[in-house]
């Protein structure tokens, strides 16, 4: 509750309390609590199959709340899967601009944003009027970033965002993503299973443990973003790396499916 | 419209490419004059023959009006069908009890000849228009519910999701999401089913009619004219070819360019 009173002054956040939630008669999410506040990253980190798609779900307003509280004060929110989920009909440039026109925004005026937006992530002239079929993997990820960030949300949810795409556009995007949690307050919540990519990014981790998931740890990162070095980063996976509980964590869920299979 | 505007720059270039296709023709052609050098005229007519039948048949009023009316049967068929199987193929996709319900009826319908249903139109509804219309429905609708059916079936929950995750709006979701992806199911069935409308009108037509290209076809086989058989049948291809590649393939080729 002491957290609830910091984020009355009218910043906007975004907390759950007590979130329930089961799926039938399975229980995937057991009382999780948190709050994110404007201009703070939290990244989720654990097994996989322990309920992080469905609490960024949830968080989204993609699935309904049935048991417990998501409060959602920030103004516009933006989405990028772990597939890119570009739709097939559109060229790279309608797929961009469509989060654009779901907001209203008139059909000139969102081109050139969603231009402007994929020259920003790399993307060349050519590339906007192909079609998703004729993109690579990793171009395909760029348009789906594109098509989140041209909104300038407020609040951005991403899911394993960054699996396919490789290092060097890996490194370009967080930076933007970094710059932008800095100078323009924007939030993420995301969902990652590198825990250096965690490092890299959040304010606040959680992990996240499966059957059901709840919420075994939460580890503070006070260093700013832009100052986190490979060095402290190396340093902060090694401190991650020697908490039992998060040995457990990952460990137990790997000799449970040992179990299964065999 | 930008759509239509590229159909018809693109048109120019489509005809082009034809040649390859006229040339095959030719080939046929050849290989049919040759079957007529073997067999004789009154089995098989030459090409010349035909055409010149054909001719003379274009100079009749009564060939046109035969045209019309099968073109108008075939259509009145086809346009119920796609009404029909769209609508009602859509709403079944949207159920899981109703798509495996409809599924045997409609390998059911499908497994029934074209020419049994002929028999049961005529003692159900006479020599008659509706006779040739009904036959035509219950050929062509199966494979337009079919199409429409999968569409509705195979729309994604993953792109609905993205589509919710940006608060799209309900009329966009319908232009942008559903419409095309249904469209890119629905619109290949129609093709198939209007293949299927014209063979089908043909042969009801034969049977169940005084009037009309099918019926003219059964007037020249009981002269035994085969020149004029071969002429009505050249005919019939001729304006399903019209159709299908001056009309339905331009457009094809435009609204599925995204497709792989």
């Amino acid at each position: 509750m002491a957290k609830l009173a910091t984020t009355e002054n009218n910043t906007p956040f975004l907390q759950a309390s007590q979130l329930f939630h089961r799926f039938g008669p399975t229980e995937i999410l057991e009382n999780i609590n948190f709050t994110l506040e404007a201009g703070k990253v939290i990244s989720i980190v654990g097994p996989s199959g322990g309920g992080k798609t469905t609490l960024l779900h949830l968080c989204g307003d993609l699935l309904d709340v049935t048991d417990g509280k998501v409060i959602n004060r920030f103004e516009s929110q933006a989405f990028a899967f772990q597939d890119a989920r570009l739709l097939p009909w559109l060229t790279a440039l309608e797929n961009i601009a469509f989060s654009l026109k779901a907001k209203g925004v008139a059909k000139n005026h969102r081109r050139k944003l969603a231009a402007k937006m994929a020259y920003r992530l790399g993307l060349v002239k050519e590339d906007l009027d192909k079609f998703p079929k004729d993109l690579s993997g990793g171009m395909r990820q760029r348009v789906a970033f594109a098509r989140a960030l041209v909104l300038e949300p407020e609040l951005l949810f991403l899911d394993e965002p960054f699996s396919a795409l490789d290092i060097g556009l890996k490194r370009e995007l967080q930076s933007l993503l970094i710059e932008w949690v800095t100078n323009k307050n924007l939030s993420i919540f995301f969902i990652t299973h590198d825990l250096a990519e965690a490092v890299q990014l959040s304010d606040e981790i959680l992990v996240l443990d499966a059957d059901p998931g709840r919420i075994v740890k939460r580890v503070k990162i006070e260093k700013c973003q832009s100052e986190r070095d490979g060095e402290f980063i190396h340093q902060q996976i090694r401190m991650l790396l020697d908490d039992p509980l998060i040995i457990e964590t990952f460990e137990l869920n790997f000799n449970n499916r040992q179990q299964e299979a065999s | 419209m930008n759509a239509i505007t590229n159909i018809l720059k693109e048109f120019p270039r489509y005809l082009w490419s034809g040649w390859g296709a006229i040339a095959s023709l030719f080939l046929f052609l050849a290989v049919w004059d040759l079957g007529n050098q073997i067999n004789g005229s009154l089995t098989l007519p030459s090409p010349k023959e035909t055409f010149i039948a054909l001719w003379q048949l274009m100079q009749t009023a009564q060939l046109w009006q035969d045209v019309q009316i099968t073109v108008e049967r075939a259509l009145w068929g086809f346009l119920i069908s796609l009404v029909l199987g769209t609508f009602l193929g859509m709403l079944a996709g949207n159920f899981v009890t109703a798509s495996m319900m409809s599924r045997p009826i409609i390998t059911l319908i499908m497994g029934v000849p074209p020419i049994a249903w002929i028999v049961l139109a005529l003692i159900w509804f006479g020599m008659s228009d509706e006779s040739v219309i009904f036959t035509v429905v219950i050929a062509a609708f199966p494979i337009v519910f079919v199409g429409a059916l999968q569409g509705a079936r195979t729309l994604e929950g993953d792109l609905n999701d993205m589509a919710n995750s940006f608060q799209t709006p309900l009329w966009m979701k319908l232009t942008d999401v559903y419409f095309p992806h249904m469209f890119s199911y629905v619109f290949p069935a129609w093709i198939s089913a209007l293949g299927m409308s014209w063979k089908v009108v043909v042969m009801a037509e034969l049977l169940s009619t005084p009037d009309g290209i099918g019926a003219s076809l059964a007037v020249a086989r009981s002269h035994f004219d085969s020149a004029a058989a071969m002429a009505l049948v050249v005919i019939m291809v001729i304006i399903l070819l019209l159709i299908e590649y001056l009309l339905l393939e331009p457009i094809k080729r435009e609204v599925e360019q995204w497709r792989s």
